[in-house]
């Protein structure tokens, strides 16, 4: 085992996916020489050549139709998007092209070999373009999987996991973690299953439910609850499509609470999924109402970023009101 | 068509040569040596003392803002800057070229432009430090300006959304028949967007009276420009879409004033697109976020250290007679001081009251916004402490 951060986590993954298979290619603005602006894809290039390690030219729609094209003729594609801010300009590809390709031809054709990588979410002073969580406009795409890892051991396995898995991924990174989140890696290769939430800790009186950087923030909050004799289970999704409706459902059915956490604005947001389904699935054993802890529904902000947060006072006040209830 | 890295010779004319069709190698105009003389046969552009001077003093005091903001970065006082340097002249003589109520549609990197108009170093530490004096209400990170009153339109982060926008506020002023036009900056980068094209495409097809002004640096972050597109620049795509173009150097003030002044009358005059290619190189890091040593070398920075457009303009400015080195150092000086005190002066002042977190997404605030407000308030005044910015004004 190796101490890693999430940026080394990531770029062992990808040297352990491009070793094993030499059809694995790395594209993305600056992900060359250069190894990316948050260096996840350092001396890729290097070890495995300008061919299969490749700068491309500055345009998002490029990059993701380029790599529809490169997997589906049966390569591995595996494509950064430098910001997740800025994956718009390939909705098109990656909404009516990415997701549908299987399903249009008939199972013909897919480009099941293609995993985006993207990193994503605040507090990095980043403001409105450097910020958003958009996994919501993704998950109202079927036929993508959404992954989201926690820490550096989850970046690894689920990685590995999304590039080899026969379905097209986009692989959300938690970049205000990048660096602060450090652990113990295996060196091996290894994979993490995909459509699996976790329980991380168990607890009886209240479900706490999070993905990528948000887990800390409901840690924190329980660490918090538990003072006040407050019992939490904490449930990462980490895959947010398909979501493992059953590991989070029986937690739920456990603790008679839920609440659900995310950065991105609360409306339409992917924790009104959650709640829809697990009052359907959970409703005579809820024992307060579900509650949301999210973003506000104004565009992600600078100045005001602190405020804006769902961090853990909010959190651990929304514990509160649902035990009050 | 031969194929042209960034740094490849470039052929020169000395004669404004719009390029209106065929497919040809695009000379570039330049106008003053590296050394400030007039180049033989060249045509100095009508440009009165006043004027040089404004555009001179322009680009001096971006440096000194652009030296200064990137030193308080690291101090970290702001949390990002984005210097311009070596790439004033682009920026500055061309906005000089044009007239007040013409719109500036900018990327990131021209802040001379917006300093041209008259933004005070009041109003660019304001925007930096993200306060309540700031009109964009700080919701954007430091170098995102935006001025109503100065004809300058608030900056995106996306690469090349402005491009095509351009093309329709160009449309809308011609249809309201102003004498006006737009001018668009952007990188040779940001060119590749799917944007670029669009915008184009669509400003030659409806007649847009617009300057597509290219600011080719050579690097997109890492990339250098022959990673990013092979041709002939981005010149030879606007003869591609049918455009009127032209190359120029970018470390050239008179020859950047000179084309720019053409463009413009050719797009106010005949409504129609012109693009522009200055050929510079962003001696800057990208932002404070980039360290140029992981990807390009001191000897090709240096090359360009003696392009310097601010040293040749100053060249010829003393051999008009206009400029005295000694006085011009004192008042450098002087730039350095008023860009210190205003910097330690705005530091201090607040930011928005946490009402303006919820104004402006709409004309007016919905009821699950005014929802959320409320809720945020009171969680703010039971925890004052871990909200300093704002818990001292929540009512």
């Amino acid at each position: 085992m190796a101490q890693m951060n999430m940026l080394q986590a990531v770029n062992n993954a990808l040297m352990t996916a491009m070793e094993e298979n030499e059809r694995v290619m790395v594209l993305g603005e600056d992900v060359g020489h250069f190894g990316g602006v948050f260096r996840a894809t350092s001396n890729l290039q290097e070890k495995f050549g300008r061919e299969r390690v490749f700068n491309t030219p500055l345009v998002e729609q490029g990059i993701i139709g380029f790599a529809n094209g490169l997997a589906s003729q049966g390569s591995v594609a595996v494509a950064e998007i430098q910001f997740g801010d800025y994956i718009f300009p390939a909705f098109d590809q990656i909404v009516n092209e990415t997701a549908k390709w299987r399903y249009r031809s008939g199972g013909q054709f897919s480009v099941g070999s293609l995993t985006i990588r993207t990193p994503y979410g605040g507090g990095i002073a980043g403001g409105l373009y450097h910020s958003q969580s958009p996994e919501a406009y993704f998950a109202h795409t079927p036929g993508m999987k959404i992954v989201t890892p926690r820490n550096p051991y989850q970046a690894k396995g689920l990685l590995l996991a999304s590039i080899r898995d026969d379905n097209p991924v986009l692989f959300m990174e938690p970049k205000r973690i990048y660096r602060a989140s450090v652990g113990d890696v295996p060196e091996e290769d290894y994979e993490l299953p995909l459509g699996k939430a976790e329980v991380v800790k168990e607890g009886s009186d209240i479900t706490l439910l999070a993905w990528g950087a948000q887990m800390e923030v409901m840690e924190k909050a329980a660490a918090m609850a538990e003072k006040d004799g407050i019992s939490c289970e904490i449930v990462d999704l980490r895959s947010i499509l398909p979501w493992d409706a059953e590991t989070v459902c029986a937690s739920v059915e456990k603790t008679g609470r839920l609440i659900v956490s995310h950065e991105a604005p609360q409306t339409g947001g992917f924790a009104a999924e959650i709640s829809a389904k697990v009052q359907e699935r959970c409703f005579l054993y809820l024992e307060s109402p579900i509650m949301r802890v999210c973003g506000l529904d104004t565009p992600f902000p600078l100045a005001h970023e602190k405020e804006y947060m769902p961090d853990e006072l909010k959190v651990y006040e929304a514990i509160k009101r649902s035990m009050n209830f | 068509m031969k194929t042209r890295n960034h740094l490849s010779d470039v052929g020169v004319v000395n004669q404004v040569n719009i390029i209106s069709n065929g497919l040809i190698d695009i000379p570039m105009l330049q106008i003053l040596a590296p050394d400030g003389t007039v180049l033989e046969g060249a045509v100095e552009p009508e440009l009165s003392k006043e004027t040089a001077l404004k555009i001179f003093q322009t680009m001096q005091f971006i440096r000194v803002l652009d030296e200064r903001m990137v030193a308080a970065q690291r101090q970290g006082r702001i949390s990002f800057y984005l210097a311009s340097t070596g790439e004033e002249a682009a920026s500055a003589a061309s906005a000089a070229a044009l007239s007040f109520d013409d719109m500036i549609m900018s990327q990131y990197r021209e802040q001379a432009a917006l300093a041209y108009r008259g933004y005070t170093t009041e109003q660019f530490m304001n925007q930096m430090f993200s306060n309540e004096k700031e009109p964009n209400k700080g919701r954007q990170m430091p170098i995102h300006y935006g001025a109503k009153e100065l004809n300058f339109m608030t900056i995106s982060s996306p690469l090349g959304t402005q491009i095509p926008q351009a093309a329709g506020y160009a449309y809308g002023q011609k249809m309201e028949g102003k004498d006006a036009m737009t001018i668009c900056y952007f990188g040779e980068g940001a060119a590749s967007e799917g944007d670029f094209h669009a915008g184009l495409n669509m400003a030659a097809v409806l007649s847009c009276p617009v300057i597509f002004f290219c600011r080719n640096n050579g690097y997109a972050i890492s990339t250098p420009a022959d990673e990013q597109f092979k041709g002939d620049g981005i010149a030879s795509r606007g003869i591609g879409y049918g455009i009127k173009t032209i190359r120029v150097d970018g470390n050239d003030a008179l020859a950047i004033y000179a084309a720019t002044q053409k463009a413009r009358e050719i797009a106010v005059s005949e409504k129609c697109p012109v693009l522009i290619e200055a050929m510079s190189y962003r001696l800057a890091a990208h932002s404070t976020s980039d360290d140029p040593t992981g990807y390009r070398s001191k000897e090709e920075e240096a090359q360009w250290k003696a392009k310097d457009p601010i040293a040749r303009m100053a060249n010829w400015l003393v051999s008009k007679g206009w400029l005295n080195q000694e006085e011009n150092a004192k008042h450098v000086e002087a730039m350095r001081q008023d860009v210190l005190t205003e910097l330690k002066r705005v530091e201090k002042v607040p930011v928005c009251p946490i009402d303006d977190l919820v104004t402006d997404v709409y004309s007016e605030v919905p009821w699950h916004l005014e929802e959320q407000l409320k809720d945020l308030k009171e969680h703010i005044k039971k925890y004052p402490e871990h909200y300093p910015k704002t818990a001292g004004r929540v009512e």
